[in-house]
């Protein structure tokens, strides 16, 4: 749905990385994207090549890491693995939990391509 | 409405922000990173509200579950206690703008075309066509979509989420972000239960509870206007303690954006020559 413009807020964190470092090009970006932050892996795939498109990213290759789900127990204290709609304790079955991953969209690494002897 | 805060991005000046320069890049920020963009604006509109002491909702659901016909009911029951305008999203149509008009209370569409949720950017657009200072409740009524909307933070203080009785009763588990973003659900449409032998409200509210959502879960029927005393309870409280926050210079962000880590850079940027460039495949599943 609304990947596009994930996609393109990824694309500007990128070239503002770019620009930082003075790349002439990007060669990865990996993203880090939990089952719980509301978007989809495969729309952000296929909205990739669109949103990088004449950006310093356009070479470049999208590399996504899944995260797992995992919850705190607020009543036993248990940190267990949960499933996307079932959220609860694995341990004790309580609902009063807190999630402790799951819901990431994080620019988890950008590797440039700079050209050694360039000066500018 | 925007003299005190210092905002001047308007639609009057918004083509001066796209301009671009001469890489061919976005001169100014201000679409560009867009939901670092967004975040900001939210924060921004959020301002706006607190100063002038309004309580900002956001309504979300699947199409057609009952949201306008909800805020028609709530404005008839509570315009005389309170001034309330309404900000509508929908894909096409001014049609539920004109309907909440004609309760006789302000009210602004957003007709975001192909866009199947709201953003902070048209939220704050539409706000400069409301008199904040005259408004107590402002009721966001977005896009009917289960989906993205609750991936966008307004500037709102609530989300509300409404599941009619037609839909199901195992939507939560179904669409776990939304109903994970809400502050309170209502279950719409309970005139019709007793015709529907496929929808348990408490089954509805396990599910909700598996997401590990202490939200409220009210039921009501927006036609007969069953259980609308709860729904009005609900809005003169957060009425009062939005007044009471915003006095004491504070705020409250709505279930999810609060601890929400989007699109946040841990920055790792490594380089490397291109001299050793092989053809990459596009895409990798890590
Ligand atoms: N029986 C019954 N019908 C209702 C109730 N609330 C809404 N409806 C009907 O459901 C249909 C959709 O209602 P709306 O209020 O327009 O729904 P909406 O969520 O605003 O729809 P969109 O803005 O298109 O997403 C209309 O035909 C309403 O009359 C209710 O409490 N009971
Ligand atoms: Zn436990
Ligand atoms: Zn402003
Ligand atoms: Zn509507
Ligand atoms: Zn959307």
């Amino acid at each position: 749905m609304h990947e596009l413009s994930v996609c393109q807020a990824l694309i500007s964190q990128v070239e503002d990385i770019a620009r930082q470092h003075q790349a002439e090009g990007i060669r990865h970006i990996i993203v880090r994207i939990g089952p719980l932050s509301g978007v989809e892996p495969e729309l952000l795939i296929q909205a990739f090549p669109l949103a990088s498109a004449g950006t310093v990213a356009q070479d470049s290759q999208l590399i996504i890491e899944r995260l797992p789900i995992r919850v705190h127990c607020e009543s036993c204290g248990a940190d267990t693995d949960a499933e996307l709609n079932k959220l609860v304790c694995g341990a004790c079955g309580d609902w009063h939990t807190k999630l402790l991953s799951g819901d990431e969209m994080l620019l988890a690494s950008v590797e440039l391509a700079k050209t050694e002897n360039s000066y500018v | 409405m925007c003299e005190t805060c210092g905002c001047n991005i308007t639609p009057g000046n918004e083509h001066l922000a796209r301009q671009k320069n001469s890489q061919g890049q976005d001169a100014v920020t201000v679409l560009k990173n867009l939901l670092g963009a967004n975040d900001q604006v939210a924060s921004h509109n959020r301002e706006h509200f607190d100063l002038h002491g309004v309580l900002a909702l956001n309504l979300m659901s699947s199409p057609g579950s009952g949201k306008t016909l909800l805020l028609e009911a709530t404005i008839e029951a509570l315009k005389h206690k309170f001034r309330i305008a309404v900000i509508e999203g929908d894909l096409e149509t001014e049609n539920d703008a004109a309907r909440i008009r004609a309760k006789g209370v302000p009210a602004v569409q957003i007709t975001t075309g192909s866009a199947c949720h709201l953003d902070a950017h048209m939220v704050h657009d539409a706000l400069h066509h409301m008199k904040l200072a005259d408004i107590d409740i402002l009721f966001i009524e977005n896009v009917g979509n289960l989906v993205c909307p609750a991936s966008f933070d307004l500037g709102q203080h609530r989300n509300i989420t409404l599941l009619s009785v037609t839909e199901g009763d195992d939507k939560p588990a179904k669409y776990p972000v939304m109903f994970r973003a809400a502050d309170l659900v209502l279950l719409t449409k309970t005139d019709l239960l007793p015709a529907l032998d496929d929808f348990d409200p408490d089954r509805a509210e396990h599910y909700l509870r598996q997401l590990a959502n202490p939200a409220p879960v009210l039921r009501l029927s927006a036609k007969t206007k069953d259980g609308l005393d709860a729904w009005f309870d609900w809005l003169r409280q957060e009425l009062l303690t939005q007044r009471q926050r915003a006095r004491h210079g504070q705020s409250l962000r709505p279930a999810i954006q609060s601890d929400g880590a989007r699109m946040h850079a841990e920055m790792a940027a490594h380089h490397s020559s291109p001299a050793t460039s092989e053809k990459h495949p596009r895409y990798r599943e890590a």
